[in-house]
């Protein structure tokens, strides 16, 4: 027979992270969760203890995107629970498997507003993919179970478990549930094949198509699949924000991001198709613009595994519910020759000449489009982590990506501050692969105690702050929606970067003219440490070319002289 | 448009506000909710009734579907369904009153359940016409209180909203 072992919950939680193959977990300890944290002290799980429990979120967020496992992050209760809340979110909004783990006050206090006692499953409801509160102990290993099948399955999301502190001293009998039983969580992975079929003589039928890839293409890992499948309709390939990396940018029929701060010739493709290809995408309004106005002349075949997901924002015409993978692998099989693409794909190659990305280059002060270009031309196999703001279009627009996973970013949230906590977590999962987190001057001062957590726990990141000494990107708004009228946007002689990277034993160095910003690339790639490099940028560079928010994806905004900013087009967001 | 919803969920603290805040910061109208166990001690019912188009429905029962406490959502059509709520009223009544009180109850079949010197609490079954057609009739006599609990609903004929394996 086999004897079930005697454990203390604190133990079934550590021993369940183990037979989940969790080899690292990001946390902060305190009063709720001391006896977990003694647990860890003998374990082989490595623990990183972050400097603030929103660079745990975050960090795990990042090994998560950049590996594709589940990432692990644990906080006290209260006041450490509230502070992964910002991270949980921004997991939830771009759909990435993490667990978080929280301390409790011991049931008996439940209710009582205890000494940091926070509801923290009332306060994640909304946030997360699904959440535990747990009152029995023995039911550890089956929530542990659940939680991780819950984060990485289906439409991935963050699953937060409550371990109230009593939890985790009772002793129970652990035996790690081998099944999963949950009537009300059944995913749907493969696509109804007439839909499929149906998806396939459309696709040959179009004569103007377009791939409009998301997210989803990355977490299914269907890269390839999309591949093939634009290779042989013949059909050119955007992709939203989180869609970056699931296509090559080098691919003849790329077309770069749709939207906002899409390419021209992406969102000009986008409003003359017959037929969009949506694929793991959920059509936000970043890259949609004004949906009234979106494709008009197009069907739209949505592939996605969130049922919820289809007909949420656009009309469908055929749905497909499963796996982009699976769903692709399928729609393959019924494809066999090219659409009859060729008038469009020389009218798309003309776009494409005609609008290219572009920005003017300046001898005398640093453009930040050029810094990314030469992290490009120095590193072109680098994770690029972003902040938001300015620098998260750059970093989108002129770094150019081949592979899934190698842009990882806030897309659906857009927190400042995510960029460098994951930096920390996409390299501790990818220690092979050099990360950046491209970063604006005012998103790094959001967590930038975590060079603390770089430097003692030797994870050579390098942090590249575009640094206009503005928030830039509410700036640019400000110059076009609001008269330049620049309300509480500059940060002016806020910080020394060089010297805050090296007060906590990191390399700091700076770039003041072009001409530099080669070399201390190089050199901090050299160092092989955690680094920060503050190029000084033009200060009131915009990223273009720009859709205003709420007008059509096609009618971009039109700066005619920089120095008078007037607008042609442009509706007030 | 109003919609009638049977929702199969775990019996479990904590689904009801899973549900509810659902809807709150979604923006979906409720128009009534009522929750009870099943035959099954480990499945609830809840009968909702939302307000909306045909697009906001369908989000409605989506986005429920995506909570993983719950198992199974019919919508149940008004035709092919029997639906039912309760109220309590408390009327003031004196002698003279009381008698067409009375009739009024008997012509409803409700009950009376309670009887004081100056007071009577009315219990009544039924759909919601049924229920505010009585209201307006005894508000004339006074109304100190109602209590109406929100509609649960079963679809007519052997086709059951249950859960199997
Ligand atoms: C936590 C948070 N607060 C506020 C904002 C609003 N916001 C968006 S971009 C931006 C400016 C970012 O400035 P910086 O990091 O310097 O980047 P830049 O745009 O200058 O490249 C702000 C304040 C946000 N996205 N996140
Ligand atoms: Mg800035």
């Amino acid at each position: 027979m086999n004897m079930p072992d005697i454990m203390t919950g604190a133990e079934a939680v550590v021993e369940s992270l183990r037979r989940e193959g969790i080899e690292i977990v990001f946390g902060y300890p305190g009063g709720a969760v001391l006896p977990l944290y003694d647990v860890l002290y003998e374990s082989d799980i490595r623990h990183i203890l972050v400097r603030h429990e929103q660079g745990a979120a975050h960090a795990a967020d990042g090994y998560a995107r950049a590996t594709g496992k589940v990432g692990v992050c644990i906080a006290t209760s209260g006041p450490g629970a509230t502070n992964l809340v910002t991270g949980i979110a921004t997991a939830y909004m771009d759909s990435v498997p993490i667990v978080a783990l929280t301390g409790q006050v011991p049931r008996v206090l439940i209710g009582n507003d205890a000494f940091q006692e926070a509801d923290i499953c009332g306060i994640t409801m909304p946030i997360t993919k699904h959440n535990y509160l747990v009152k029995d102990e023995q039911e550890l290993p089956r929530i542990m179970k659940e939680a991780f099948y819950i984060a990485s399955t289906g439409r991935p999301g963050p699953v937060l478990i409550d371990l109230p502190k009593d939890v985790q001293t009772e002793e129970i009998e652990f035996d790690y549930p081998k099944e999963i039983v949950m009537r009300g969580y059944k995913p749907k992975v493969k696509g109804n094949e007439q839909q499929i079929k149906r998806a396939a003589l459309t696709i040959l039928e179009s004569e103007r198509p377009v791939i409009y890839a998301g997210g989803g293409v990355i977490i299914s890992n269907a890269s390839e699949e999309l591949r093939m499948l634009a290779e042989k309709i013949m059909a050119p390939v955007t992709a939203s924000l989180m869609g970056t990396g699931a296509f090559p940018d080098e691919h003849p029929l790329s077309l770069g991001m749709l939207g906002m701060h899409g390419t021209r010739y992406a969102n000009y493709a986008i409003q003359q198709s017959d037929l969009i290809i949506a694929i793991g995408t959920r059509f936000d309004d970043r890259a949609t613009g004004k949906v009234d106005a979106f494709a008009p002349e197009a069907k739209i075949i949505h592939i996605d595994v969130d049922p919820a997901e289809i007909g949420k924002n656009v009309r469908v015409d055929i749905p497909i519910v499963g796996d982009c993978k699976q769903v692709l692998q399928s729609l393959l099989k019924y494809i066999d020759r090219a659409c009859n693409s060729e008038v469009w794909l020389r009218k798309v190659e003309e776009w494409k000449k005609e609008y290219p990305l572009t920005y003017t280059y300046s001898e005398s002060v640093i453009k930040p489009q050029y810094v990314v270009e030469e992290i490009y031309r120095a590193c072109k196999d680098a994770i690029i982590v972003t902040e938001v703001g300015q620098n998260q279009m750059w970093a989108r627009q002129f770094f150019r990506y081949k592979d899934p996973r190698t842009f990882i970013s806030s897309g659906g949230l857009g927190t400042m501050g995510y960029g460098f906590p994951a930096s920390i977590g996409a390299k501790l999962g990818r220690p092979d692969k050099v990360v950046f987190d491209i970063a604006g001057d005012g998103s790094f001062l959001m967590n930038s105690q975590e060079l603390a957590t770089a430097v003692s726990n030797d994870v050579p990141v390098i942090v590249a702050i575009l640094n206009n000494g503005y928030l830039g990107m509410v700036r640019q708004w400000q110059e076009l929606f609001f008269c330049r009228r620049y309300s509480h946007t500059c940060l002016e002689g806020s910080v020394d970067f060089v010297k805050l990277a090296e007060s906590y034993g990191a390399l700091g160095l700076r770039a003041e003219r072009p001409s530099e910003v080669r070399g201390v690339i190089e050199e901090a790639l050299r160092a092989n440490m955690p680094t920060v490099i503050d190029f000084i940028c033009d200060p009131e560079e915009n990223v273009m070319p720009m859709v205003p928010a709420g007008a059509a994806i096609n009618e971009f905004v039109e700066v005619r002289n920089k120095s008078e900013n007037k607008l042609l087009v442009g509706a007030v967001a | 448009m109003r919609y009638t919803l049977a929702v199969l969920v775990e019996n479990k603290p904590g689904v009801l506000a899973r549900v509810a805040g659902l809807f709150a910061r979604r923006g979906y109208n409720i128009d009534s909710l009522a929750v009870g166990v099943t035959d099954n001690p480990e499945i609830s019912r809840m009968t909702i009734v939302v307000r909306g188009d045909e697009k906001v429905i369908e989000q409605v029962i989506k986005q429920l579907n995506k909570l993983v406490d719950v198992i199974k959502i019919s919508m149940l059509s008004e035709k092919e369904s029997v639906e039912r709520s309760l109220a309590l009223f408390k009327v003031s009544a004196d002698s003279k009153t009381r008698p067409t009180i009375m009739q009024i109850v008997d012509i409803f079949r409700a009950k009376i359940i309670d009887v004081g010197s100056k007071s009577l609490i009315i219990e009544i079954t039924g759909d919601e016409d049924k229920i505010n057609a009585m209201e307006r009739l005894l508000r004339s006599y006074g109304i100190l209180e109602v209590c109406r609990t929100g509609k649960i609903a079963m679809n007519r004929g052997l086709k059951s909203v249950s859960y199997e394996k």
